[in-house]
């Protein structure tokens, strides 16, 4: 099941750079939220500091609070912590080179010390489901090399790779953007698949996507929140004209 | 200058001259430069080939005088004193090397170590020997194959550091993220992923450390010490082969420049394997896939 | 209601697929109670404590390096501490070396050193300039991959390889064939005279050249591969011919790497020991000719080392192996210094 999260005061900083800018915004549990803008803007800023990937860069800084679940996860635990519970999937496509498939979805939980044979088969093999990947590659899985996929099967394998280790939380950051129009659409279907038991945030350049698979949408600009609303809404009737400009693409 | 003068043919055919001499001259650089590395290799083919056989790798020194015998305690003992001062010289380095790509990137320090490894690898390998022969051998009042190894595993350190570092940094810092993305703990990522992924390449620059080591003599000459007998005690002196070719060619025994001759080939022959599996490695990528 | 400005963005369902593809449908909804994973991954804790660790285990490590040279540095003056306090810098001036009577004077060595690697530089450094020059600008690309293979290979020869051939190849050719025409030609400067041993100063910096060259060459090509292309473009637009170009657009901007990469060669050929002593002639002598015999701060230490019976001579050997330690880590850092300026942090292989 997943959790809500909610940010409260949030601001972030790439050395000197206020990339974020008091973000305030409750994201619903069990559903999916879009965050749209354009370049630049600090969405992808926004979600690396939802599972502290920020702070991973040596000028990264982070100060607000943000909340997952009843967690305060910046000052009651650590970061490793908070991402067993929240999963990330990236740009690009990023599998392990030197590892099978099997051993790739499997990564999360043997890096921590997890053991037990049978149920990281069960574990592997209802990831790949999940990702819709499992008829690809089920007599492949201890011989293919992770990298040896096509583009849209190695996200999918870092969508059951990011499955695999059973968060509330599935963040992507723009997830279809270095894919082919059917990889796309087979990840859009994903994600509403997943809807149902995981919170998803996504992070998309891409508006008619946003449209498609979101319950809720955020609009970024520069650095703030300038709307978050029912998907319906922005794309209809956006409050901001701010908003409006974008939607009808008069800059981005 | 001569571009700014009005164009004349003579001032053109001067200059179409000069061209053609520099060309010329670079031309003949290459060849005297290739020449005796040729005929260095050629020789050394001719002249060791024909000097090696079995008993070369089977046997010990034959008495003065007598032939046959062979290099083999050396050839064992160069093992012996590579294995002992990889221990030391491996871990270490690999580990700086780590730090500097995965914890002090870009930072002082880090460029600070950089340079001083570098500076290292051009302090000559006999001052090395002279500080371990002051540290280890003195205080132990005897040569030890101990001290040997450290004098070497000491030389390793900065080149396998800055092999490692150069081969970490290769790895695409998307499987970094990928790692912590799942929550792996930051040493774990390092060392089951980053380090992994990057391993043929740092496996190699081991390689070349081996290499560069196992052709050292002067810092041999006062911890190890050499020995004609067999050894294998890490507590006494021990032949090395380098030791032994440079004890062997400055005799006046033609046998023992025979079996100069044929280590020298072994010797190059180790040189030559190691530093074209170097080429391989990173330039056919080491990386497969992470793109 | 509809902002009409906005009503092209479609909100639609879950997207048309131009083929059915089968949609898995949804797995077990896991319940309220968390999965065996969950509970394991809750269970782990955070690993702040072990990361902590490996950072500082490979801290270490990395500092180790300096406490290398601080090893290295501390042994050498501590064991020459006997001559440094009976001579003091006098030991680098004095000419003596006499261990029998306790009289121990260092210039033989130095100058042998000195003279040696010079010689050693005059051959290398036009012809490895020249090689990269070839190599970088000349060369057709086919040969490049074999040439700089075969240069990488001169570097890692092992120098008791280089003076096993040299004692009984180079020797002899310079006896019988270079030095007597050296002496015909060139012996009235007084560079060239005196008895033909074959081996001597001049042995010892042919063969330092030879070893030099791989790295000068290498570096240079380095520093000249590292100019950017569109200086080259910029003089070649003027109407310069190639050579021009080299040394306008590449040479010229280089010049400061090129230096660096000649000093680090000097460097090298300072301190090289074994194929120097077997073939420099083990003479302590400061003589005019170079085709004399002499003596090198390195052989002196590798020959008579073993040999040093009292401790005064083991520390007159040490300081000269501190005074060679010092002199290398400042020509090389000096050098390191003037590359990194122009490549901006140079390769590890290239040393």
């Amino acid at each position: 099941m997943g959790v809500g999260i909610e940010v409260s005061q949030l601001n972030a900083w790439y050395g000197t750079n206020h990339t974020l800018q008091d973000i305030n915004l409750k994201i619903p549990a069990n559903q999916a939220t879009a965050l749209i803008g354009p370049s630049g803007c600090g969405k992808s800023t926004f979600v690396r500091c939802i599972n502290r990937m920020h702070e991973t860069n040596p000028i990264g800084k982070v100060t607000g609070t943000i909340r997952v679940g009843d967690l305060d996860i910046y000052n009651d635990a650590s970061p490793v912590e908070i991402r067993r519970r929240i999963g990330m999937v990236f740009q690009r496509p990023n599998p392990f080179p030197t590892m099978s498939i099997y051993d790739n979805v499997a990564a999360g939980l043997r890096l921590n010390g997890f053991s037990n044979r049978r149920i990281l088969d069960e574990v592997v093999e209802r990831s790949l489901k999940h990702a819709a990947l499992w008829d690809e590659v089920k007599d492949d899985l201890k011989k293919k090399s992770g990298a040896s996929l096509s583009g849209g099967q190695q996200q999918r394998l870092c969508i059951a790779r990011a499955l695999a280790v059973d968060p509330e939380i599935l963040l992507m950051d723009e997830p279809a953007s270095a894919l082919d129009p059917v990889s796309t659409a087979k990840i859009e279907d994903l994600i509403f698949q997943l809807k149902s038991q995981y919170t998803i945030v996504i992070v998309t350049h891409n508006m008619q996507q946003a449209a498609r698979v979101a319950e809720r949408t955020g609009f970024f600009l520069n650095g703030r929140l300038v709307e978050f609303d029912s998907t319906h809404k922005i794309f209809t009737n956006p409050g901001d004209k701010r908003t409006e400009d974008y939607i009808t693409g008069r800059f981005g | 200058m001569a571009l700014a003068q009005k164009p004349s043919k003579a001032n053109y055919l001067w200059r179409m001259f000069v061209n053609h001499a520099a060309t010329t001259l670079a031309v003949v650089s290459t060849i005297l430069v290739v020449a005796p590395l040729i005929a260095i290799f050629a020789y050394l083919v001719y002249k060791g080939a024909s000097s090696l056989n079995l008993a070369f790798f089977t046997k010990t020194p034959a008495p003065v005088g007598e032939t046959g015998g062979g290099m083999a305690n050396a050839i064992v003992g160069s093992g012996i004193l590579l294995a002992l001062s990889s221990v030391l010289g491996v871990p270490i380095g690999i580990a700086a090397g780590i730090y500097l790509s995965e914890f002090g990137r870009g930072g002082r320090l880090a460029n600070l170590v950089r340079f001083t490894a570098d500076v290292l690898n051009g302090v000559p390998s006999i001052v090395m020997g002279i500080a371990i022969y002051s540290l280890i051998v003195l205080p132990q009042k005897h040569f030890s194959a101990l001290s040997g190894g450290v004098a070497l595993g000491i030389m390793m350190i900065p080149t396998i550091t800055r092999t490692t570092e150069e081969m970490l940094l290769m790895v695409p810092n998307s499987i970094r993220e990928a790692a912590l993305g799942l929550g792996v703990p930051n040493w774990r990522s390092v060392l089951a992923i980053t380090l992994k992924t990057a391993s043929p390449g740092v496996i190699t620059g081991c390689m070349l450390a081996f290499a560069r080591v196992a052709g050292e003599t002067a810092p041999l000459l006062f911890t190890a010490f050499g020995n004609q007998f067999w050894s294998a005690n890490v507590n006494q002196p021990i032949a090395a082969l380098p030791l032994q070719i440079y004890v062997y060619a400055l005799s006046p025994y033609d046998e023992w420049h025979r079996l100069a001759w044929a280590g020298a080939l072994v010797l190059i022959v180790l040189i030559v394997v190691s530093v074209a599996l170097v080429r391989f490695v990173t330039t056919r990528g080491v990386l497969k896939g992470a793109n | 209601m509809v902002n009409p400005k906005v009503q092209e963005v479609r909100v639609s369902g879950p997207p048309v697929v131009p083929t059915p593809s089968p949609v898995p449908p949804p797995a077990e909804i896991s319940n309220s109670a968390p999965s065996p994973v969950r509970k394991f991954l809750t269970e782990r804790g955070s690993s702040a404590m072990s990361d902590h660790v490996f950072r500082w285990l490979m801290l270490i490590c990395a500092i180790s390096i300096f406490g290398i040279v601080a090893l290295i540095a501390w042994e050498l003056v501590a064991r020459s501490q006997l001559t440094i306090s009976k001579f003091g810098l006098s030991f680098f001036i004095k000419q003596e070396w006499d261990p029998v009577n306790g009289n121990f004077g260092a210039l033989p060595f130095i100058f042998g050193t000195l003279v040696s690697s010079i010689v050693a530089l005059i051959i290398a450094v036009p012809l490895s300039v020249g090689v990269a020059i070839f190599l970088t600008e000349m060369c057709p690309k086919m040969l490049r991959g074999p040439l700089s293979f075969l240069t990488e290979l001169l570097a890692a020869i092992p120098s008791v390889v280089y003076g096993l051939w040299a004692v009984f190849i180079l020797v002899p050719i310079l006896r019988v064939h270079v030095n007597p025409f050296l002496m015909k030609t060139l012996g009235w400067t007084g560079f060239f005279a005196g008895p033909n041993y074959g081996i001597g100063i001049m042995a010892a910096g042919v063969i330092l050249a030879i070893m030099i060259l791989p790295i000068i060459s290498s570096l240079t090509r380095e520093v000249m591969t590292a100019v950017p292309h569109a200086q080259r473009e910029a003089v070649l637009a003027l109407g310069a011919t190639r050579w021009e170009m080299i040394r306008m657009g590449v040479l010229r901007n280089a010049r400061i790497g090129i230096v660096g990469s000649i000093i680090l060669g000097l460097g090298r050929a300072l301190g090289e020991t074994i194929a120097v002593t077997m073939v420099i002639g083990n003479r302590p002598e400061i003589v005019k000719s170079l085709l004399g015999l002499g003596y090198s701060m390195a052989s002196v230490i590798a020959n008579e080392f073993s040999e040093a019976s009292d401790d005064l001579y083991l520390s007159a050997l040490i300081e000269i192996g501190l005074a060679l330690f010092i002199v290398t880590i400042i020509v090389n850092a000096i050098a390191r210094l003037l590359v990194w300026a122009v490549t901006q942090g140079s390769s590890a292989r290239a040393a």
